[in-house]
């Protein structure tokens, strides 16, 4: 599962929907991978609204990737004023969200510790039924 | 008629395979009608859509969305998005989803499949596109859901009752075929976006006109509209595919 997922997930269990420390998930000894694609800037610049910025600077600290500005970059930011050629930040962002994914390991609700497990890159958020 | 993304590679021993319903799926949501609703509320001037299927399956319908984003919403940047309580589904969802975009030239953002109850991982208020063909045929009430393992078996009686309890799952609706949809009907105004459009598919046994009443009571204006049908016989649709949604405020 791409890091970008996890800006959409939280953990399953009812009891946690309300608090905010069930987002995002924590991952733990995750084994990552690396998938080269072509940037594609207006996608990057078109999804940064989307995303919970402060989330997402959480998850590339803990995962120890290239930490991500404090706050969310300006469209302008993302290309080099002179040649129009792709940032650094675009080309961070776009292997952050874009090329790195979770191949296994697992994902901690850090409001009630359970983890929900990670392999072959799709993560399984199915609880047994005491804890639904 | 725009291609249907090949699931060659699924096996459909425990799978759901593409058939009717999933058809219409996909030719409701690229209806000249519906693509002209979905461009004017997400195309390229509005925020990038986020699109979910619930019980992707053979993941013949969002690959079909993703790669005709362009037709369906007038922008190929939208990010898609499966869930399956079926572990096979999940994991053959994404390679059809992955092999439909291969050649593709401009990609939709793909982000994977999951493994989970309907929509019960997923934050409120971030999905826009909602898409649902759920297991709607009538049958004996539905056990509490439990989840499956997809680990080897040796054993092929083993293999067989596996398999056969995924494909129920895929098609045993419980009391009047809605006991699944009523449960992810009630999840609808706390997942979807305020723009949010979800698209679900009823046969006749469900009453849709029943569903659609009671959808037009919840609190919050809500609308709710058969927006594609099959198999007409004596005056009745057999499956058809209703929009649910709100009126945005400018
Ligand atoms: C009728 S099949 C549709 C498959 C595919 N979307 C299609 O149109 O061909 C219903 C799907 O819903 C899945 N499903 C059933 N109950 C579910 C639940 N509680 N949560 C998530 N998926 C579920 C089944 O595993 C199955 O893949
Ligand atoms: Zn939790």
């Amino acid at each position: 599962m791409k890091i970008l997922t996890l800006n959409f997930l939280c953990c399953a269990r009812k009891t946690c929907k309300s608090s905010p420390a069930s987002f995002p998930l924590h991952p733990k000894e995750a084994s990552l991978e690396q998938i080269e694609t072509d940037i594609n800037a207006l996608f990057i610049k078109n999804i940064l609204p989307r995303l919970d910025w402060e989330a997402m600077k959480t998850l590339t600290i803990e995962l120890g990737l290239p930490a991500l500005p404090t706050e969310p970059p300006s469209p302008e930011a993302l290309e080099d004023p002179d040649s129009g050629e792709p940032s650094q930040t675009l080309k961070d962002l776009h292997q952050l969200l874009m090329e790195t994914s979770i191949e296994s390991g697992a994902l901690r609700c850090g409001n009630c510790d359970h983890e929900y497990a990670v392999k072959e890159g799709i993560a399984n958020f199915l609880l047994p039924s005491h804890m639904v | 008629m725009l291609p249907t993304p090949s699931t060659s590679h699924a096996s459909f021993e425990n799978i759901y395979e593409p058939a009717e319903d999933s058809y219409l799926l996909l030719d409701t949501l690229s209806s000249d009608a519906e693509s002209l609703f979905l461009t004017k509320r997400f195309g390229s001037d509005e925020p990038l859509p986020v699109i979910l299927e619930v019980g992707v399956g053979s993941g013949v319908v969002l690959a079909f969305v993703a790669t005709n984003a362009q037709v369906i919403f007038g922008r190929s940047d939208v990010a898609a998005l499966g869930v399956d309580i079926n572990p096979f589904a999940a994991k053959a969802a994404a390679q059809t989803i992955d092999v439909a975009l291969r050649d593709l030239e401009v990609k939709p953002i793909t982000l994977g499949t999951v493994m989970s109850d309907l929509t019960s991982s997923l934050r409120s208020g971030q999905i826009d596109v909602l898409i649902f063909n759920p297991p709607y045929v009538p049958t004996e009430p539905l056990p509490a859901t439990s989840a499956i393992s997809d680990e080897t078996m040796s054993n092929s009686h083993e293999v067989f009752e596996r398999d056969s309890k995924l494909l129920e799952l895929s098609y045993a609706g419980g009391v009047d075929g809605m006991e699944t949809t009523n449960r992810l009907l009630e999840q609808l105004p706390d997942v979807l976006s305020e723009r949010g459009v979800a698209y679900v598919l009823l046969c006749a046994q469900n009453k849709p006109e029943v569903v659609k009443t009671s959808i037009r009571q919840w609190p919050g204006s809500w609308k709710a509209e058969t927006v594609g049908s099959s198999g007409k016989t004596a005056g009745w649709e057999k499956l058809c595919v209703v929009r649910i949604w709100r009126d945005v405020v400018p």
